[in-house]
Order: C-alpha cells, then structure tokens, then sequence
C-alpha cells in the first residue's frame, strides 16, 4: 500500500508541471490551516473566469416544472406500525427556479427529494417532473446527497465521468468531459486523487462536478453542505449559485439552515413538524445576481425576510424539540420540564 | 472536515519516515526475538530428543528432517522427484483455490443481488456449510479417480463455502446512498454491480482469501490422503505408514513453505486491490 501510494505521488510529481504542485501544496495547506479569506478570494476571481464546458440546450430546460400535488407519504416502522412522513404537500417549482425547503428535524425534507428523484413513490398523490408523472429514476434529474456518496474506490476523474460513462458516452470524451468539470469546480490537478485524500469541501465540489456533468435539468440537493464548516460552506454556496445562473436548473435544496435558505433561493417553503405539510411559502425577491452568500445577509431585505420566515419556522422547531426531547409541555414551552431552572433564569 | 483535512498527512508522514530510517529499531527487534524463538523451539527439539527425554521414534528430529529433506532432494521419493510432488500439490491446492474463488465471488454476488434467489437457497447453504465437507473426499476419489481432479474438487468445495459467505455478507453490506447515486447517475444494474457492489464487497472477498488458500492445501493435501498416486499427502501418508515421522515433519516443512509463499501473494494482491482504501494510523506506524 505504501509503496502504491508513493509511486503515484512521484508519478504525479513528475507528470504534472511545477505549477500544479505548488497549487496543490498551497490548497492543502489553506485548507488545514482554515485560511479561508485568502482562498475565498482566489476561488471568487477564479468562478468569474471559468465557464462552463458547453450549455445544454433550451428544449430541455423549458421542460422542467416539479409540481406535487397532494403528496403523502407512509413508512411501515420496524414495529409494525404506519408512520406518516408527510401529509398532503402540494408544491411548485417553476422551470429554472431555485426553491429551498426548510423545516424542523425529521419533517420529511428528504423524503421529498427522494420522491421526486424517482428513488421512492408516494403513498397518495402524484409527483411530476416537466409535466410527466415520476415513476422511477428519470434521465435529467441529479441528486446531491448530505453525506458523501462518491466511490471511495475510484479516482476524482473516475467519480465525475461516471455520469456520462453510464449514458454511453465513448470512455475518452467522457474523460475529457470530467476534466472539464473539475476544471470549473476548481480541482484541475486533483483527477488522479481519491476521495479520501480530500479535504471535505473539496469532496463536495467533485459531488457537484458529478451531478453537473450531466446537465441535469433537475437538481435535488439534501443537505449538500451540512457537514462543511461555515467559511467552506459559504464558499461552496457562492460556487453553487454561480454555476446554477450559467445552466438554471430547478433546484429544490433542502437545508436546516434558514440563512443559508434565504441567501440561495427565489423561494422557501416552510414544512411543519411531523408528519411535514406545507406551512408556508415565502418568494425571495433579493436581486439576482445575488453576489457573496456571506455579504448578502447584512443587507436590509435580508434582515426582513429571516425575521418573517423564522417566525413561521420557529413554532415548528420548537414543537419539533419538544416531541423529541421526550418532555410534555405544550408547543412554545420546550422541555419546561427537563429544564426548570434555565427556562426559569430566562424569563426572570 | 477535520478528519478527512488531516487525512493525507499520515502517508506523507510515514513515507518521509521511511526514507530517513529504512528498517527501525523496532522491527530489527522483532525480527531478532522470530529468530530467537525459532532457534529456541527447534533447539529445544533437538536437544530432548537428543537426550532421550522424548523418543525420537515417535517424535522425529530435527536434523533428521533435515536428512529426510536432503535426501529426497537427492534421491528423490518413492514416487518420483520431490519437484514432481511439491508442483503436483501446488497445481491441486491452486486449481482448487482458483475455481473455489470464483464460483464463491459468482454465487455470492448473485444471491446478494437476487433476494429471492437467496431466501429459496439458504436453508440448503446452511446445511451443507455445516456438514463435514472434507468427507466428500471420498465421494470425489470414487468420481474422479485417484487424478489431480478429485483432489482440486474437495479443495475447491472448501475455499467456495468461505469465499461465498464473505461475498454475500460484502455484498449485503453495500452502502445504500452509493447505490442510490450511482442510479441517478444514469447506471443500469449491470453498471451499479460492476462499479459499486463488487468493489465494495472486495473488501470482504479478499479477507476472505488467506483463510481460503489455507482450506485449499487442506482440500489438496486430505484428497491425496483418501488415495492419489502422486503429492505430499501421499509421502505423508506413507511415512505415517511406515513410522517415519522426519518425513512426516519434511513434507509439513514443504507445505508451510509452500502456504507462506501464497500468503505472500495475496498480501500483494490485497494490496493492489485495496489500495484506494485511506491508510489507518496503525498501519502507517506498523510499516
């Protein structure tokens, strides 16, 4: 194993110019020691200047409605018992519109995606895409998931030419193609690499290369970023909406994070506390292009629109707590119980 | 992010460790006290048996085995030259080896893959994995003569019955995310078994491998005991036969040689197989 992995990095060394090394020691290096100011900067000079490899055709996208109607969704648990995840969600994503959904823990944010994705039916209802009603995986749509579903056994470049190996393309365009992508998400240098010798954003950004590579007019993000620190994620964030204006998918983006929600979306649907419905529905009318994820939110409108959406989110959270955290007390009064003398030393 | 961040710095470390001091201390140590035990057991053999506290009739002795060896190096066995016998059972235990693996990779998928395939077929894999398979030995002379075939079948059944456990249980462990993925990619099933689900298992499959090749001198060896006309287990059986046990010792000699020599090769193919998989910090401290 040893001997491997050293061969590979002299092979590497000596194939890839002086350059690329430099680049890859120094990102390494930013990464670890959480210099984020210094790369946020090259990486937004760096997104500016790099298109995309080739935009894919009007027809498709004209095509991509995601409309549920009346959707609810049953689990048998292990006990034996029905368990509703969601209950009568009827939502609409318009073509190219970017919809974040928020909502307490374990309100069916994900069962959602999964069901548009084609990877679950739901129990009454129907879910359509562009039209069509969804009954199985359908080409067009890519899926981002929360934790890390790259193959830990391929190469970056393996990872993001899965896409179009699978739809046939011939081995050497599909190659070409994933370098491409890489090289728009911004590790070029980084092909014969394995997931594991990444650092988490990185990884995130050869998940986004992956599901960007087929030209999804659909995309489906669970968490995406959920597990990066704050400087990454804002980073990715940004990364994300720049590539997102260059091809416009619709993009239902499932997040716990309201910030983050308000900053991305044109619009942001609040779920209830189990079994998920849909509370509210709030349209983001912040001018696009929206610029630095991390600036927007000391804006004015801003401030409005997260107070307005938290008042509606925060009465499902706190339900939300109070049935996990096992404690009786009504909604608004969260673990009052468990908890007497915070609850107390708060009020007095 | 702090893990996977600090991920690639063992590796580096470890290999700039190795230039600085090629061998360790350590493993000099070590190396040092396997010497020392090895002098100290065969030692110890020869000296009791030397000294007529245990019998060297019944217990052999080393230098004895040592003539034993020379001598079928120079003369040959009963049966042919001793290159002769150590190839013929190398051929059985490898043949064995080779088609136990495969079909145990083959099923194991398979039934991994196909529920119902495997709910229909378990109660019967589960009593045949706990019958006595070494006795098919005797079925398998009747069969196929006192041949290589016979003995390359037993050693096969054994090393198929682990390998496809281990195959179906790696099989059975695939990440689901990964599948799920894979799928929205655009594969089909062929695409999701040959990108996902093998890989994924391998790490199983291969750890299943050392114990395997060990079934399968086992397969090879016992089939020449139940009636062969070449191969170690011939020689072992006719110097039991004829109270020599140096030449029982001799061939048991042969065959360990015979089975660190395998070890040594799956390690290597452990090693090119696996290694995408992230070096752990006990390795790069063994190493």
């Amino acid at each position: 194993m040893r001997k491997t992995s050293e061969t590979r990095v002299t092979a590497t060394a000596t194939t890839a110019s002086l350059r690329s090394c430099l680049t890859l020691i120094f990102a390494i290096d930013l990464f670890e020691q959480n210099a984020h100011s210094a790369l946020y900067a090259e990486i937004e000079r760096n997104s500016d200047a790099r298109p995309l490899p080739r935009l894919a055709s009007a027809s498709v996208r004209s095509n991509n409605t995601i409309e549920l109607a009346g959707v609810t969704k049953r689990f048998v648990t292990p006990a034996g018992s029905s368990y509703t995840a969601l209950r009568d969600v009827t939502l609409t994503v318009e073509p190219g519109q970017f919809c974040a959904v928020v909502g307490p823990t374990g309100c069916g944010k994900s069962t959602t995606l999964t069901m548009v994705a084609g990877l679950d039916s739901p129990s009454e209802g129907t879910v359509r895409v562009g039209g069509r009603p969804v009954d199985g995986i359908a080409d067009g749509t890519s899926f981002m998931f929360q934790a890390d579903a790259l193959l830990p056994w391929k190469t970056v470049l393996g990872n993001v030419a899965m896409g179009p190996l699978f739809h046939g393309v011939p081995r050497k365009t599909a190659l070409t193609q994933a370098r491409e992508w890489l090289r728009v998400v911004g590790l070029s240098g980084f092909e014969d690499h394995h997931p594991h010798q990444l650092s988490g954003g990185m990884r995130k950004r050869v998940a986004l290369a992956a599901a960007l590579i087929n030209e999804p007019s659909v995309l489906l993000m669970d968490e995406p970023f959920g597990a990066l620190d704050v400087q990454t994620k804002a980073i990715m964030s940004n990364e994300l909406l720049t590539l997102w204006d260059q091809s416009r998918p619709s993009v239902i983006f499932v997040t716990h994070d309201l910030e983050e929600a308000i900053a991305l979306a044109d619009r942001v649907i609040v779920l209830t506390a189990g079994p998920g419905t849909v509370k509210a529905i709030y349209d983001i009318d912040l001018p696009r292009p929206r610029g630095s994820v991390q600036e927007i939110r000391f804006g004015k409108r801003f401030g409005e629109l997260h107070e307005q959406v938290w008042q509606s989110l925060r009465d499902e959270v706190t339900r939300a707590y109070a049935r996990t955290g096992g404690a009786p007390g009504a909604p608004g009064a969260p673990a009052s119980s468990a908890l007497p003398a915070i609850t107390e030393g708060a009020r007095s | 992010m702090t893990a996977s961040a600090t991920a690639p710095a063992p590796a580096a470390q470890a290999a700039s460790t190795r230039k600085v001091r090629p061998l360790s201390r350590r493993r000099l140590l070590v190396h040092a006290a396997q010497l020392g035990t090895l002098i100290f057991i065969v030692g110890g053999w020869q000296l009791f048996t030397s000294w007529k506290i245990v019998d060297p009739f019944f217990f052999g002795q080393p230098s004895g085995i040592v003539a034993k060896l020379w001598f079928w190096i120079n003369h040959g066995t009963a049966y042919g030259s001793l290159g002769s016998q150590v190839w013929v059972t190398m051929k059985e235990a490898l043949l064995g080896f080779l088609f136990g693996t495969l079909s145990g990779i083959i099923v194991g998928v398979l039934l991994g893959q196909v529920r119902f395939l495997s709910d229909v077929l378990s109660p019967y894999i589960k009593a045949a994995n706990a019958l006595p398979r070494i006795v098919l030995g005797s079925i398998f002379v009747v069969w196929l003569g006192l041949g290589t075939s016979s003995k390359v079948l037993l050693a096969a059944v054994l090393v198929f019955f682990v390998v496809f456990f281990n195959a179906f249980q790696g099989v059975r462990e695939v990440d689901d995310q990964l599948i799920a993925n894979v799928r929205i990619l655009g594969a089909s099933r062929w695409d999701v078994v040959r990108n996902v689900v093998i890989p994924s298992a391998l790490t199983w499959i291969i750890a299943s491998l050392h114990v395997a090749f060990g079934f399968s001198i086992i397969g090879a060896i016992v089939g020449e005991f139940l009636g062969a006309q070449q191969g170690l287990g011939l020689i072992i059986s006719t110097a039991q036969n004829n109270f020599d046990p140096d030449g029982v010792f001799a061939a048991m000699v042969l065959i360990a040689v015979i089975a660190l020599t395998a070890e040594w090769l799956i390690g290597l193919l452990e090693r090119s197989l696996l290694s995408w998989r992230p070096q752990t910090a006990a390795q790069a401290r063994a190493v």
